[in-house]
């Protein structure tokens, strides 16, 4: 490049403006890259991560028994359901969540949700068909939908896949 | 509207007034050099301590069954842990660095002499403060170094006339280091940095209400000074891009020349490591306290080596401004005072025998009497410079004296 005259140099207030303002740029974005460590510091760590995913073995669960696991915290109902509260349910849509049952398993007999109440999080007691929420009052069919009570939503299915015929992982897909 | 809502604090608050009268009209030198950064570097480092150190406290746990567990959960586990520790780590290093030049370029400088004695005493508050803050934070990794370290600097305590085994037990709150003193200090660790922050609020007040002193000893006419916003914050700022650099090579690249090796092994109280050294910033002082081959003597040589800064304003009794710059026997204690410092931080790195040991008290010796002679050097060195000539911008600050008028003796008639 050629050299610049000095008076040029000293005097072009665009040139130093546009270095100015491009330092203060650079100054910024470098301050804020240096956010990222201590903000994604306080990210669940990787040890945590690693509970992230559940085995439930499903065998020892008779028809008709519901066992809650612990998901990373959070309780999910595995239920094994009998052949009357499958047709019960195939039949049925829920209730102002509609959705059908086949979309909510992967086998009919077995109900996997996240035994979390979509009102304001309690965990729903198990009642002689479906879940009664404590809190209150919000009811669940045998398909964790919700039938009638304040919780707007039906009972969240967690990823999970069969890694076997009586052992499932929750958490992967 | 931006100066409306401004306009509504400043009838609430004196924002504008502040800014004006300690940033963009305060009046600071233009001659200061890159020397006179340091205070600001030091500021910038307390920040960042006291932001890693709170991200790390998320973490860590003072219990002597998970503190060295927690550590490494940081380091391997947590995202960006190893950073946040390493650059903790590296932070109290760099801490005395800034801290140590910032002190040196005062001694250089003579910048205690009147009217900044405040700032130096204050400045010496800091560095008790921090030393005591560092020395706390090292025990907290629980490796055996911080163990040991701890053990024996609680055991100095136990030097106090008549109540020095229960001044140590009162320290520790056990029988030896244990977990009550891993968890108070913890608790101290966490509150020194905010008394610091607080000392240092006070040392800019009085450095406001005095102003920077600089290179040429005089205070400068009030062209000669320019505000400190944007001028020195700019210079500031490229001083911090600089020390950020080396700060980040060793961050990165070798973050682990700052811990012993002897602190990855978890603390054991039954066995000493072969080798015990503390870190680099403690050496010199720790030297002192070996070359006096009693345990009393050379405890209270140790506390005085670290406390006798604060006499300097008094001892140092020469007249001429600028310190070295201006006074070449006062620049030559100087330099065998640093060598002489740089001495005692390497023997106190070497296992205290034979050669070490004389080299020691020697240096040691040399400490002290630069402090003890300074106060006789320094009036026979302005005394010297004056009858030699002063240099022409000193002049002016020593009008000769008007000569001395002889009245007659009035007559009395008998």
């Amino acid at each position: 490049m050629a050299a610049m005259p000095d008076s040029d140099a000293i005097d072009d207030a665009d040139r130093r403006d546009f270095l100015g303002k491009a330092t203060m740029a650079v100054g910024a974005a470098g301050v804020a890259a240096a956010c990222w460590p201590f903000i994604n510091s306080m990210n669940p760590s990787v040890d945590t991560l690693e509970k992230a995913t559940a085995e439930v073995d499903l065998s020892g669960i008779a028809p008709g028994q519901s066992q809650t696991v612990s998901w990373g915290g959070k309780p999910v109902f595995v239920f094994h359901r009998t052949p009357a509260q499958i047709a019960a349910m195939k039949i049925s849509g829920g209730g102002k969540d509609l959705q059908a049952d086949v979309d909510r398993v992967r086998q009919p007999q077995w109900l996997v949700v996240i035994g979390v109440c979509t009102h304001m999080g309690c965990i729903p007691l198990r009642a002689e068909r479906g879940w009664l929420c404590p809190c209150h009052g919000s009811v669940y069919d045998d398909s964790g939908r919700i039938l009638h009570g304040p919780a707007p939503r039906n009972l969240a299915v967690p990823p999970y896949r069969f890694v076997s015929d009586d052992k499932i992982i929750v958490g992967k897909a | 509207m931006a100066s409306r809502v401004l306009d509504w604090i400043d009838r609430r608050f004196p924002l504008t007034r502040f800014i004006r009268h300690e940033l963009t009209e305060y009046p600071t030198p233009r001659n200061l050099s890159y020397w006179w950064n340091f205070g600001f570097l030091a500021g910038f480092v307390l920040v960042l301590q006291i932001v890693t150190g709170v991200f790390l406290a998320m973490f860590y746990k003072p219990d002597v069954n998970l503190a060295f567990d927690s550590v490494q959960h940081i380091m391997r586990d947590v995202n960006y842990g190893w950073l946040l520790r390493y650059i903790h780590s590296t932070g109290a290093s760099a801490f005395f660095v800034v801290i140590y030049v910032h002190m040196t370029r005062t001694l250089y400088y003579a910048s205690y002499h009147k009217p900044r004695e405040l700032m130096w005493w204050t400045g010496q508050v800091l560095l008790l403060l921090i030393m005591a803050t560092a020395f706390m934070g090292y025990l907290l990794p629980w490796g055996q170094m911080s163990y040991w370290g701890a053990q024996v600097i609680t055991n100095l305590f136990g030097v106090t006339p008549f109540i020095g085994d229960q001044v140590v037990l009162w320290l520790r709150g056990d029988f030896s280091v244990g977990d009550a003193t891993l968890t108070r200090f913890f608790a101290l660790h966490y509150l020194f940095p905010f008394l610091i922050l607080a000392m240092v609020g006070i040392h800019l007040i009085a450095l406001h209400t005095v102003k920077s002193s600089n290179p040429s000893g005089i205070s400068l006419a009030d062209k000669d000074n320019i505000p400190f916003h944007p001028y020195f914050t700019l210079k500031d700022l490229f001083g911090l891009g600089v020390y950020l650099i080396v700060f980040c090579a060793f961050v990165f690249f070798m973050p682990g020349v700052f811990i012993e090796t002897a602190n990855n092994i978890p603390a054991n109280p039954l066995v000493t490591p072969a080798h015990i050294e503390p870190e680099w910033y403690f050496r010199p002082f720790y030297a002192i306290l070996r070359a006096i081959p009693d345990v009393l003597g050379g405890v209270l040589a140790m506390a005085l080596s670290v406390m006798i800064f604060a006499v300097l304003p008094f001892a140092d009794r020469s007249n001429i401004p600028g310190g070295a710059r201006h006074r070449p026997v006062y620049r030559a204690m100087f330099f065998i005072f640093i060598a002489d410092v740089l001495v005692l931080g390497y023997v106190g790195s070497q296992a205290p025998t034979g050669f070490m040991m004389l080299l020691g008290q020697v240096a040691t010796f040399i400490y002290f009497a630069t402090f003890f002679l300074l106060p006789f050097i320094s009036k026979w060195e302005e005394r010297w410079l004056r009858a030699r000539g002063l240099p022409p911008e000193l002049i002016a600050l020593f009008p000769p004296r008007p000569p001395r008028v002889k009245f007659p003796r009035p007559e009395i008639a008998p």
